[in-house]
């Protein structure tokens, strides 16, 4: 076997999903480290998180570039967060009932919150006479 | 042999950060998600973040990413330069530092504004 089962001999190497995962969290890594820091910045350190309002992102995604690169985070990460889940359930969870329930609930989570994050940066459009001050008045 | 000792630390705590990272981004889907309910509702989110004791959850994300950040450049060095592998304890030595280093700067702009600190930004009615 080529993929993780979670008991028994460790998968094999060679050309299989194991193998792939394994770069896959690496190159994905490499995207993320500046995918994820130039985000905090923008949204932490250069702009204060209260002013990261609905008119601060009508006007950052009026631009596409903004909604690639949010699309390409939530992917790399989504993918990169939940692989990183599996191999630690395989770490844990013996019993193959068990793996098969956890790992599924794994699959069917990306799932879910990969349609929600992507639905959300596809059809967001501002609504009409939402202009108003970037910052929230506390 | 292995016990107790940098590796080990330097695994639990990659994997602890990783964790976390993944939790919040979960929950971060989900209030982006609020953008689709229109500004008001939003909005009202967004504040929330802006309130002291989320603050201080942000700070614990903010550590936890530049951690795993750090420690995974330092992984991928140990499995793709043969030699890294000695230098082992070294580099979570230096990934602990610039972890710190990186991470101080940016706590400043976010815990900040609770304290009136000056940021150059305005963050509003804090």
């Amino acid at each position: 076997m080529r993929i993780s089962t979670g008991y028994g001999p460790r998968p094999a190497s060679g050309a299989g999903f194991e193998t792939f995962s394994w770069y896959f969290m690496r190159l994905s890594a490499l995207g993320l480290i500046f995918l994820v820091i130039i985000h905090l910045l923008l949204n932490h350190v250069t702009t204060d998180v209260s002013c990261t309002s609905y008119q601060l992102v009508a006007i950052r995604y009026a631009n596409p570039f903004w909604r690639l690169y949010d699309w390409l985070l939530l992917t790399l990460g989504l993918l990169h967060g939940m692989n990183g889940l599996r191999v630690v359930i395989d770490d844990y969870v013996r019993s193959r009932g068990w793996r098969l329930v956890w790992v599924s609930s794994v699959g069917l989570l990306t799932l879910i919150f990969f349609m929600l994050g992507t639905i959300t940066l596809i059809t967001f459009h501002p609504v009409a006479g939402s202009l108003g001050p970037s910052c929230l008045p506390q | 042999m292995y016990k107790g000792q940098s590796g080990m630390w330097s695994w639990l705590l990659h994997r602890v950060a990783g964790l976390g990272i993944l939790l919040f981004l979960l929950v971060h889907i989900v209030d982006i998600s609020l953008l689709n309910f229109g500004p008001n509702v939003y909005d009202e989110g967004i504040a929330l973040f802006g309130t002291a004791i989320v603050r201080v959850i942000s700070l614990a994300l903010i550590a936890a990413v530049l951690y795993h950040s750090f420690n995974g450049i330092r992984i991928m060095l140990i499995d793709f330069w043969p030699k890294a592998v000695r230098y082992q304890a070294t580099m979570f030595v230096i990934v602990l530092v610039v972890t710190i280093v990186c991470f101080l700067p940016m706590a400043y702009f976010v815990i900040g504004p609770v304290f009136g600190w000056p940021t150059g930004n305005m963050p509003a009615g804090m």
